[in-house]
């Protein structure tokens, strides 16, 4: 599996799940139509406008697949909607120097890249990208590396299990029903205290 | 031989182990599973393309919180869109024949607060809900975690959770808590001191003085935001405080069941010479009511301090941060907060709205009015919560001194169900997220506690509690 895209660069530290995808578009039952809604409060006018100098509404982001972005992306709440507001305009891997646990989770489930660089590959990536803003990255899964022409082979952390899912296509869920016999097992001698015979 | 000595967080993981693959994460079984309408109709619909059932709808409970109003229950739900999801989870607890607390359910409430208040949340449990304030639960010694709607879909499938071990993050709160500070201003201290990262991949234990001598509410209060300085977790081992609150609760053990279930809830406890991976310490006497000033819960200090400067900070995208949230918030930098006017005061959220909440905040408000220019709320977390108050004349005080008593819900938590700030408009909010347009698009939050809040609310500015008392 390999991604190769030019890069959406957007340096804000700690970006929330609320920027991603504000709580009022939560209302739906379903997964679609959130594409148009990504970053909805940053990235519109009061009009419903189009604010033309964020960076999501210009072409070039509009092509790209891979959003560079500041430390601890995705922190807050559990929304899933997030991860999928996000792969639904287009992304498939965001780069950071680190992730909030829950998104980074979301994310790998809805085969959206989290890659975590360490600080200096980050920065060398930044250095990079504003010498050349049409650079293009090749993010190679299997061999969990990111590469850029003149750049360094940049290596980046993926729980193996994730990647076993994501290069295999894994249902996890389905993965999880296969172990039956265990929760059966699991479940026959686990003490419960919950009364509910309430 | 004995064997090691483990922490409260390793003893309720290893007690749930289903099964452990090389190369996989640990099969994980979840005792409880609370759902609400948000982040539950993607996951049914999973369930339902894969023709399956609810494994266990006996651990499985389900009540509407998010989008639907606070206003008098007697009014129909007029956003058709928060309608319909509401209208879905009534559909799936049904077809899948899950225990359900509706929206005329008189145990229909914030999910975090109708858990425990029904004895559904007990020690040494995995509680996990498709709800970052999952954590709120942790404060009965209970790993408790939000999860994203993918695995809402599998506990609702296996009653298992894939997962990862945690790191083990030590919280010791020492020395005791003055008059006007409370247990919000803790762990709005904690997310200041490590920020809103600095627990990312742990779960925290709180221990110390100052958390053995909170009530089991003010705990819930604590553990809920553990989330807000990165954790996913944080929780407090189970006392004599814990055991007196669930005894007699609705879904509490009772007879010989509840003397067997202590006896493995005093088990829990962290064993001596038990270590964690990280650790940090926190003296209480030294706190003072705490306020936030930016767009993230660590971005807070003292309310007797001056809103940084961001040109003190040395790391330029956190300079940049600073600026940026300022900006949003309008606050001059070197300035205080004290004194600053506001326009809404919002007491609620499963951080603060109940009993010992609400009881504060009247304490500040009885024989009081509220100032002319800010509009109050108080939102109870619960229907159950609600007629408490209203039984000991809390309704009263809050209706005589001008503020709003309101129906059970998130309300201006989350700004989903008709709640919410105007653009501009500042709030003291005892919630938990000040995020840009949490409350509101173009809202801006200070958050802090219910006695900060009800201050504030008498004199329209940011208020220290302390020169109320
Ligand atoms: S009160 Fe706020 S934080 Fe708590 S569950 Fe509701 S929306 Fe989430």
């Amino acid at each position: 599996m390999k991604i190769q895209s030019t890069v959406t660069s957007f340096l804000v530290d700690n970006i929330d799940t609320d920027q991603i995808i504000p709580a009022r578009f939560l209302k739906t039952i379903s997964k679609d139509g959130l594409g148009d809604q990504l970053f909805y409060d940053w990235r519109y006018n009061a009009d419903g406008s189009q604010k033309p100098e964020f960076v999501l509404n210009t072409e070039k982001a509009k092509k790209s697949q891979v959003l560079v972005s500041g430390d601890n992306f995705g922190c807050g709440s559990s929304r899933e909607h997030a991860p999928w507001a996000l792969t639904q305009y287009g992304f498939q891997a965001i780069i950071s120097t680190s992730f909030a646990d829950i998104f980074k989770q979301n994310s790998l489930k809805n085969r959206l890249l989290p890659v975590v660089f360490p600080k200096d590959a980050h920065l060398a990536l930044l250095n990079a990208l504003s010498a050349n803003p049409d650079l293009q990255v090749t993010i190679d899964v299997e061999a969990q590396t990111l590469t850029w022409p003149g750049g360094p082979s940049v290596s980046f952390p993926i729980d193996a299990f994730a990647k076993h899912c994501l290069l295999a296509g894994v249902d996890e869920i389905g993965y999880v029903l296969q172990q039956e016999a265990a929760i059966a097992a699991y479940e026959a001698q686990r003490f419960s205290t919950l009364n509910t015979l309430a | 031989m004995p064997s090691k000595p483990r922490t409260i967080i390793e003893k309720v993981w290893d007690n749930h182990i289903v099964a452990e693959r090389e190369g996989a994460p640990s099969l994980l079984f979840i005792d409880l599973h609370l759902v609400h309408e948000v982040t539950s109709p993607q996951a049914f619909s999973g369930l339902r393309a894969r023709g399956m059932k609810v494994r266990r709808p006996d651990l499985t409970f389900a009540t509407v919180d998010h989008s639907t109003p606070t206003t008098p229950r007697s009014l129909p739900i007029v956003d058709p869109v928060a309608a319909t999801q509401v209208a879905q989870l009534e559909k799936n607890a049904q077809e899948f024949g899950i225990p359900y607390f509706g929206f005329q359910n008189r145990m229909q409430g914030i999910v975090h607060v109708i858990g425990p208040e029904n004895g559904l949340t007990q020690p040494g449990m995995t509680v996990v809900c498709g709800d970052s304030h999952t954590a709120t639960h942790g404060a009965f010694g209970a790993l408790a975690f939000g999860i994203g709607t993918s695995e809402v879909e599998m506990v609702l499938a296996s009653q298992c959770l894939l997962q990862r071990k945690s790191k083990t993050y030590e919280v010791r709160v020492t020395g005791s808590l003055k008059n006007g500070v409370t247990a919000k201003d803790i762990i709005l201290a904690l997310c200041a001191r490590i920020g809103i990262g600095g627990g990312t991949g742990c779960v925290f234990e709180y221990t110390g003085s100052a958390i053995r001598a909170l009530s089991m509410e003010e705990r819930m209060t604590v553990c809920n935001m553990s989330i807000e300085a990165g954790a996913r977790a944080g929780l407090v081992a189970p006392d004599d405080a814990t055991f007196q609150y669930l005894a007699g609760r609705k879904y509490a053990p009772q007879g010989a069941a509840w003397d067997e279930a202590v006896a493995r809830w005093k088990q829990l406890p962290t064993d001596e010479g038990a270590t964690y991976d990280h650790s940090i310490t926190i003296d209480a006497d030294t706190l003072e009511p705490m306020i936030t000033f930016g767009t993230n819960p660590g971005m807070g200090m003292s309310i007797s301090g001056a809103v940084p400067d961001p040109a003190s900070i040395g790391d330029a995208t956190e300079r940049d941060s600073l600026r940026k949230a300022l900006q949003y918030m309008a606050l001059e930098p070197g300035k205080p907060l004290a004194g600053q006017k506001i326009d809404v005061v919002f007491i609620g959220s499963c951080t603060n709205s109940r009993m010992s909440d609400l009881r504060a905040a009247a304490s500040v408000l009885k024989g009081r009015k509220v100032n002319s220019a800010v509009r109050v709320m108080v939102v109870p977390g619960s229907q159950e919560i609600k007629r408490q108050a209203e039984a000991e004349g809390l309704d009263q005080v809050f209706r005589d001194s001008g503020a709003e008593w309101r129906e059970a819900g998130c309300s201006m938590c989350i700004a989903m169900n008709g709640d919410q700030l105007t653009p501009g408009q500042y709030s003291v909010s005892t919630s938990n997220r000040n995020f840009e347009g949490r409350q509101g698009k173009g809202g801006r939050t200070f958050l802090a506690s219910p006695l900060t809040a009800a201050a504030s609310a008498v004199t329209g500015v940011v208020t220290d509690v302390r020169t109320m008392l």
